[in-house]
This record gives structure tokens, sequence and C-alpha cells, in this order.
């Protein structure tokens, strides 16, 4: 156990800075590197010469890789020159409004995702069983902004229910002062989540029943519902811990363009600004904490997983 | 699992094993009877006859259907803009009169062309990157897994936006970037099986025959590795058509004249207050069909070629 930990974690670290490499070395794939993208196409020789001096351009790439890494390290991600901030205040202010619209959403996939699943493993190969599993092959196709431009033409054209923005302001008590407006975004991100938890949740659960354990319980004579809720349950979500791990990259990228279409002011909006007017110490600087937070999000589910699942502890 | 369907298709080996086990004539039959049996369950899959279907019908109709239903896809008509389904326009025309069915059959070639190139990169350098970890075992597989699993760590969107604000997004451009952030699962699949195909006896009945390490991967690896990266390639396909979606939605997509379902799309969503629903739903319908059909022959491919499910 203490082995699998360290290990986990020592390989956690080594991917950490593997990430660090691979936003620096597209930093430097930038046409004419950093110096053109931040004093833009009209910058002379002399200028772009003195700006690469300035800030240490000029030095082999390994000393580049190390002074980035040391302002890492000291906080620094670098500075937004198209919103004149820097790139750790911008993430402070909007990285809140994303968690709470991706937060949101996964506990409705997770509230919505579980039990379809678990009726689907149950009722495997019925009529109810194809319909789900048709509708979430159709959910799981569908472009994430086409949905979300459905769900404003149906909810907020036709029948004017909720409104086609999000919560605007900048702050996340904004957002919690609205809750209208949180619908139609969170139930973009929800639709879509929820086809891709509610597949490996039946897959989990028809592995489970075939076990010998719920034979038992049957064969014990168990009524149903107690057999899902005291056999079934614990066994099909444990494996679920390490989903959230493995799907925050693609739920990331659903909200960047879920905050699009609904103008909701959090992190995704100002990256596609950042993308649009080449900010790149932004989109960089991005880049970086979702990947850190992806490696340790998969690190805390594998650790998590052996605490939930006692059979995985000594594997 | 694969155990058995793996062992069958090599025959070479299996000759070479068979001459003091029974009859030569063994081996190739039960090739042939593997072969049946795949393609017959696959034939008696209804989703995947579905699935076929669906390709079928799209691909007919983006490359095929310009030579039957022609129309004028180059020069705008400015007469004709946003009308209303007909007679004379299927499903009308869009806001700079091109009608929206020829609009469709030209998004519909270019999608399919950019989905399936990019798939076809994309399982080329996944499979390269998993056999070659796979094989070596060691330090290298280490280095070379922690790279995917660097890479998979960032969203693949935020790649893609990254790198299409870096390069110009022409159509050859898009192809290789989606087919940089989309190779990495096939790596990892790739990688596993290759790490239980070398335990196998037949690949080492093959070193043990002279056989030089090259030709043991290439000749005796990875054939058996066919039904992974064909399953694998379907679902990058999928993906992406839909990467290639978002991405012209959020306007770094190809330029024109080049178009694509995503654009067709982001293009009519501007009018969603319009009432022009024909610019609103055939783009999206025809991306989910495409993405449904490929999903389910990729599923219905797998099912086949699973030796647990056949009931032996």
């Amino acid at each position: 156990m203490i082995g699998f930990t360290v290990r986990r974690v020592i390989q956690s670290i080594v991917v950490v800075f593997g990430v660090t490499l691979i936003v620096f070395l597209l930093i430097h794939m930038l046409p004419g590197g950093p110096a053109r993208a931040l004093l833009g196409d009209n910058a002379k020789p002399r200028q772009i010469r003195y700006f690469n001096i300035e800030n240490g351009y000029n030095k082999p790439v390994f000393v580049q890789y190390w002074r980035y890494l040391d302002g890492l390290f000291h906080g620094n991600l670098g500075f937004s020159y198209t919103y004149n901030q820097s790139v750790v205040s911008l993430l402070e202010q909007n990285i809140p409004k994303t968690a709470y619209l991706v937060g949101l959403s996964y506990v409705f996939t997770v509230l919505i995702a579980v039990p379809v699943g678990i009726v689907q493993a149950v009722r495997a190969n019925t009529a109810v069983d194809h319909a789900l599993t048709g509708a979430g092959f159709v959910a799981y196709s569908m472009p994430t902004f086409w949905l979300s431009t459905l769900l404003i033409l149906w909810f907020s054209v036709s029948l004017k229910i909720f409104p086609s923005e999000g919560p605007q302001g900048a702050s996340v008590s904004a957002a919690l002062h609205d809750p209208r407006a949180m619908v139609l975004p969170v139930l973009s991100l929800t639709v879509v989540s929820v086809a891709m938890f509610s597949r490996f949740v039946r897959s989990s659960a028809t592995t489970a029943l075939t076990q010998d354990y719920i034979r038992s319980a049957r064969g014990k004579g168990i009524s149903p519902y107690r057999l899902i809720r005291k056999h079934l349950l614990r066994n099909t979500l444990s494996p679920m811990v390490t989903l959230f791990g493995v799907s925050l990259p693609f739920v990331i990228g659903g909200a960047i363009v879920v905050e699009e279409v609904f103008n909701y002011p959090g992190m995704g909006l100002v990256l596609w600004r950042a993308a649009t007017s080449h900010d790149y110490p932004l989109l960089m600087g991005f880049t970086l904490v979702v990947g850190v937070a992806t490696v340790l999000g998969n690190l805390i589910a594998d650790l998590l997983y052996t605490v939930v699942d006692p059979r995985v502890r000594h594997a | 699992m694969l155990n058995l369907t793996s062992a069958a298709k090599q025959p070479d080996v299996l000759d070479a094993l068979l001459v003091v086990e029974g009859p030569a004539s063994g081996p190739i039959a039960a090739v042939e009877r593997e072969k049946w049996l795949s393609l017959k369950s696959y034939l008696h899959n209804p989703v995947g006859l579905i699935g076929a279907g669906i390709l079928l019908f799209m691909a007919l109709f983006s490359f095929v259907g310009p030579l039957i239903y022609h129309t004028n896809q180059v020069a705008t008509n400015l007469t004709a803009v946003a009308l209303a389904p007909s007679a004379k326009h299927l499903l009308g025309t869009d806001e700079s009169g091109y009608d929206v069915v020829g609009r469709l059959m030209l998004g519909g070639r270019s999608t399919l062309e950019v989905g399936f190139a990019a798939a076809l990169i994309a399982s080329t350098l996944g499979t390269a990157w998993g056999a070659i970890a796979g094989f070596s075992g060691g330090w290298v597989d280490t280095v070379m897994m922690r790279v995917v699993d660097a890479i998979l760590a960032i969203p693949p969107l935020l790649l893609i936006l990254v790198a299409a604000s870096i390069f110009v997004p022409t159509v050859p451009v898009i192809i290789a970037i989606i087919a940089v952030v989309s190779w990495l699962i096939t790596a990892r699949l790739v990688r596993g099986e290759c790490l239980s195909l070398r335990e196998r006896e037949y690949m080492a009945a093959a070193t043990v025959g002279g056989a030089t390490k090259r030709r043991v991967i290439v000749r005796h690896g990875l054939p058996n590795l066919i039904d992974i990266i064909v399953v694998q390639t379907t679902i990058e396909m999928a993906n992406a058509v839909l990467l290639l979606a978002a991405l012209s939605f959020l306007g770094l997509g190809p330029p024109l004249p080049s178009t694509n379902w995503g654009d067709m799309l982001s293009q009519g969503l501007t009018f969603i207050y319009d009432g022009y629903w024909w610019l609103i739903y055939p783009a999206g319908i025809a991306i989910v069909l495409t993405v449904v059909g490929l999903n389910l022959v990729g599923d219905a491919i797998r099912d086949a070629l699973d030796i647990r499910l056949r009931g032996r």
C-alpha cells in the first residue's frame, strides 16, 4: 500500500514536469517566439533583440526552461497582455466560476448516470436498455455547441422558460443569486457527461451482476431493491471514482464551449478570447493549470480507489 | 481472451509447432473458420449493419451526391438568400444563397476527409508509439508512456485551441493538429496488448526459430493488434468529426472556401432568433448521424472479434 502510494506520487510528479515541458515547448514553437507574440507583428528587429536579452530569451533553451520552472515555483505564470493583468490573478478570478459550473454538472451527472446505468444493467437487453443506450449514443455524438444552442432555441426562444445567457457578474456569488440562468449551461454539460458516465456504470454493474456474491444474495431470497442497495451499488460505484480524474480534460473542454455559447464569464470564455487574440501567456498558464489539476485528480482518484475498494489495496 | 484468435491467426508458427502435434491442414481451416465467424457475427448484429448503412449513406451522399444533385457552390446568390425549403431547394438556402443540400454534400466531403485522414494518422502514430514502448519495455517504455500521460492530462480542445492559434489553420494543418491530440489512447491500448503479446509462446517460438526481432514484431506481433487498431480508428474518426466541428464553431477551423458541417452549423446558429430551422438542424443531424454510425460500427467490430461473446 505504501509502496503503491509512493510509486504513484513519484509518477505523478514526473508527469507534472512533463506537462510543464510540453507547455514550455509550445511557447517556443510560437512563430517569432514570445517576443513577436508580446510586441506584435510591427515590432522592429532591434526591439525584439532588446526584449530577448531583457527577458533571457537569448540564453540556451535548458537555461530558459529552468528560469520558467523557477518562475512557476514562485507562483509566476506570466503576464496577459490583452487583459493587462497577471495570469495568476486572472485565474484566481475566473476559475471559481468555471469550477462552480463544472462541479454542479458533475453532481447532476452522478445523480442521473448512476440510476440510469444500474437500470440498464439490471434490465439488460430489454427495450428499456436499448432505448437508453440509443439515447446515450445520440447525446454522446452531439457537438456540445449544437446541443447548447438547441436548448436555447427550445427553452429560451420558443418556450421562454430560461434565459439564453448564463449569470453575469464577476464573482461566484452572482452565479449563486441567479440559479435560473444556470439551468441551461449546467444541463448542456450534464447531458454529455451522463452519456459518458452511464455507459461506464452499465458495464461496471453488468460485470458486478455476474459475480458469485450477487448469486448468493439472490439465492437467500433478498428483495431486488435490497440487492441493488446492499450488494450492487457499492461494487458498481467504486470503479467510478477513477472516472472523475480521467473525464476532467473532456469536461473542461466542454466547459470552454458551453461558456462561449452562454456567454458565461468563466475561465472558458477568457480562454477563448485569449486564443482568438493570440494571448499566449494566458493560454499556456491555463493549459498548465488544467494539466496539473488533471494529474492530481488522477492521483487522488487512484489513491481514493484503494480506500473505497479494499480489494485493490494490496494489488 | 485473444489467445485463441491470436494463435490461430499465425499459421506459419503454428505449422512449425503442429508438425509434431497433428495434420497441417488444421491451422488453415482454423483461420478460415475464425474469419468466417467474425464476419458472420458482424452480419448478424443489427447494430453493426445500421452503423455501416449510415456511413455508406453519408459517404455516397457526400461524394456521389454532387454528381446527381447539381448546385452552384461557388458563386453567392443574393437574390435567393435564406429561402425556406421548397421543391427547387429541398432544404432551402443559406444566408449567402447557397443551396443547403448541396452545401451539406460539400461540407460532408471535407468533414469525412478530415476525419478519416486524422484518424488514419493518429492510428499509425499511436500504433507505432505503443508497439515500440510495449515491445521495448524497461525505461524506454516508462519514458514513452509518461509522455503519453502528460499530453493526455491536457484537454484536447485546449491543445487544439493553442495549436490553431499558433499555426495558420489550413486543412492539412487541421488534420495534423487533430491527429496529434488523438493518438494517445491508441498508444496506451497497443502498448498494453504488446506487453501481453511479448509473453506468448508463439512469439518465443518465432525467436527460437531464428527470426529477427523486427520480423517477430512485424510478422507475428502487429497482425494480432489489427482488432484493436480498427476499433480505435473508427472511434478516433468519430472524435475527429466532433473536434473539427468544435474548432469551426470557435472560429479556428479551416478558412473559406473550404466548408464543413461544423462551419455550416456555426453559421446557422447566428440565425437562432430568425426561425431559419433549415440552417440549424440538417448539419447537426448529419454530424450526429455520422458520429453515431462510426461508434456503432466500432462497437459491432469489437463485439464480432470478442471471442467471449461468441458463446463458445
